[in-house]
């Protein structure tokens, strides 16, 4: 399995939506990759014939009636909210200027 | 009425008995409580919010319903008045939920949790809430935004993690009753490493629903208490099903505290797991470990060894299903809905940039850490290697409990493989770190119950030692009735509850005198 460097945690950083420094980029892939390193040896663990578990006790087919239930109110809904106007929450713009 | 001071090192069922008795109300028992919280947790901080108004508003209810009398007396729950504490994971109207982060400091949730609705029902008055590894992450507490909490037993020392706030309350007489959750371990190394009870019941047997959710495959809500008893009362308070949490289950768990009542293990087969104990074990925890089975052996229960191979892959697989669940999971911290919002220093206000602002801000190292290593199991072209490999492990652990449980009733292992160490010694070594749940991580990852009580002090420092029994799935009970049998032949051999041999903690002398009542 391929090991994790700088450029793959910059990247990572940018999927998951957190800005790093480059100190932190530094020390983040140095302890990433000693991380990545201990847990390799679980991909030859277990060979084809072994089904994979997603979760732990499987239930089926857990459904409730289709009838609204307690729903929050807009002002519950947004009593947490760094922002909102008008019964919604404000979002910074989605597209750049350019 | 009894010495505060004794009032407080009650266990939970003597202050439910005390209770309805009338020895005693509900708000001399909160007050007690208040008192220690203030003239202790300055040196603890196994609190991060204290919620005095509205405990004594509960405890004075349940006094008065007791003083009136009546069918509303009568229908009072046993635990009725009996304090609680509450890990500040789990959502809570009218005080901050925090999750240890500062992304939700000063966040107030606008429901409540299923198991805070079960508490509000029993009437119990709720303490307040306790600090935490940053969104459980973690074993020693150090990860919380909010300074570490400290070990009851040694200041100098972790109090283990996440849970490390709700079980040293507990161990420093702050309160009878905690509650936690456990992903890996949370409830029962932080109960190993202060010398008290923790239980993760079986996955399903408690309602997640209004636990921040770190792993949801893999988290449960459970007790954390002073005794094995108390721990089967609050399950049984806590538990049931709940159509509000999808993977609830809906078989009845309401046979714990009767199981915990029986004090029998004669002819019950008690398994030795093979790989979790031995090389990689502190000397004086294989000692204690060694202790019980002995007692165990001489109360009548046979002791067979059990070999689970493959849990030598569960903390490698544990480290990548996690953080695969953790950085979906906290996807939804975007700084728009709720929580932290912090803007870009310059450059345009898009929501990509205020979203990577306010996540680098919000979130400590080790929450960054999980979800860049998720991130990382998750991407395409690592996906088989990494998440499906490990979710195959997962399948190997069970079957591997599967064959222990046709060979045993019950199985045992040291909780944790050290006593508690010092604070700053594994924080710049997530490795180390994540070893010391080595032991507690299989139970979660094949959803089956655990419980950890105190077996002992090792030898080497003095310090705790958490001895754990693991049971099949939906067989919560079997761990009650062991872990009673042998937390009373050990407090025979001690004399008494381990806890009575902590050191005391003094109130600084400043403090003391904003103490209200200031006893002793």
């Amino acid at each position: 399995m391929a090991a994790i460097n700088r450029d793959d945690v910059a990247h990572l950083a940018r999927l998951a939506h957190i800005e790093m420094s480059a100190e932190e980029l530094d020390r983040m892939a140095g302890e990433l990759a000693v991380i990545v390193d201990s847990v390799k040896s679980v991909s030859e663990a277990a060979g084809d014939d072994v089904p994979a578990t997603s979760h732990p006790i499987p239930l089926s087919n857990v459904f409730r009636e289709d009838v609204v239930g307690h729903t929050f109110t807009a002002e519950q809904a947004l009593s947490g909210a760094p922002d909102a106007a008008e019964d919604r929450f404000k979002v910074p713009a989605i597209l750049d200027e350019d | 009425m009894t010495d505060t001071n004794e009032l407080i090192r009650l266990s939970a069922a003597d202050l439910a008995a005390k209770l309805s008795a009338g020895d005693v109300t509900s708000v001399e028992v909160t007050q007690a409580y208040l008192d220690r919280i203030a003239a202790v947790d300055g040196q603890v901080n196994a609190f991060l919010h204290v919620n005095a108004e509205e405990a004594l508003a509960v405890a004075a209810e349940v006094d008065a319903i007791r003083a009136a009398g009546g069918a509303a007396a009568e229908e009072l729950h046993e635990l009725a008045g009996v304090p609680i504490a509450v890990k500040d994971l789990i959502v809570t109207i009218g005080q901050p939920t925090t999750a240890g982060s500062k992304i939700l400091e000063g966040w107030h949730s606008p429901y409540d949790a299923t198991v805070i609705k079960k508490l509000r029902a029993a009437k119990m008055p709720i303490l307040g809430k306790t600090n935490l590894d940053e969104f459980a992450m973690g074993s020693s507490t150090e990860h919380s935004a909010y300074g570490p909490t400290r070990n009851p037993w040694d200041l100098e020392r972790i109090p283990g993690g996440s849970g490390g706030g709700s079980a040293a309350a507990v161990a420093a007489f702050e309160a009878p009753l905690a509650l936690g959750t456990d992903t890996g371990g949370s409830i029962r190394q932080p109960g190993a490493v202060t010398g008290t009870v923790g239980v993760k019941p079986t996955y399903g047997a408690v309602s997640r629903y209004g636990a921040i959710a770190m792993a949801s495959s893999l988290d449960q809500i459970g007790p954390v208490s002073r005794t094995v008893l108390d721990s089967a009362l609050l399950q049984e308070v806590i538990g049931g099903h709940d159509p509000q949490d999808s993977t609830s289950l809906t078989d009845p768990f309401d046979n714990l505290v009767a199981a915990a009542r029986t004090g029998n293990v004669e002819g019950m087969k008690i398994g030795i797991i093979k790989e979790l104990h031995g090389e990689g074990y502190q000397a004086g925890v294989e000692n204690r470990f060694n202790e019980s089975l002995e007692l165990l052996k001489d109360a009548g229960a046979e002791i067979v060894e059990v070999s689970c191979p493959n849990f030598k892959y569960a903390l490698g697989a544990y480290y990548l299903i996690m953080p695969s669940e953790v950085s979906s999971n906290l996807a939804k911290f975007d700084g728009v809905r709720f929580g932290l919002r912090v803007l870009p220093k310059e450059g345009p206000m898009t929501i990509e940039r205020v979203m990577g602002a306010t996540r680098a801000a919000g979130f400590g190292d080790e929450v960054k850490r999980r979800i860049i290593l998720g991130t990382y199991a998750l991407s395409a072209g690592y996906y088989d290697a990494y998440y499906g490999s490990a979710q195959k492990v997962r399948t190997l652990i069970q079957r591997d409990f599967d064959a222990a449980f046709a060979q045993a009733d019950v199985l045992i292992s040291p909780t944790a493989p050290t006593t508690a160490f010092k604070l700053g010694e594994k924080l710049n070594d997530p490795l180390a770190m994540y070893l010391n749940d080595v032991a507690t991580i299989p139970a979660n990852m094949a959803g089956v119950p655990g419980l950890s009580l105190p077996g002992g002090l090792a030898d080497e420092d003095g310090l705790p030692v958490g001895i754990q029994l693991l049971a099949p799935a939906r067989e919560d009970a079997r761990l009650y009735r062991v872990g009673a049998v042998l937390e009373s032949l050990l407090e025979e051999k001690w004399g008494g509850p381990l806890l009575d041999r902590a050191p005391e903690l003094q109130a600084p002398a400043l403090d003391a005198a904003n103490t209200v009542g200031g006893s002793n």
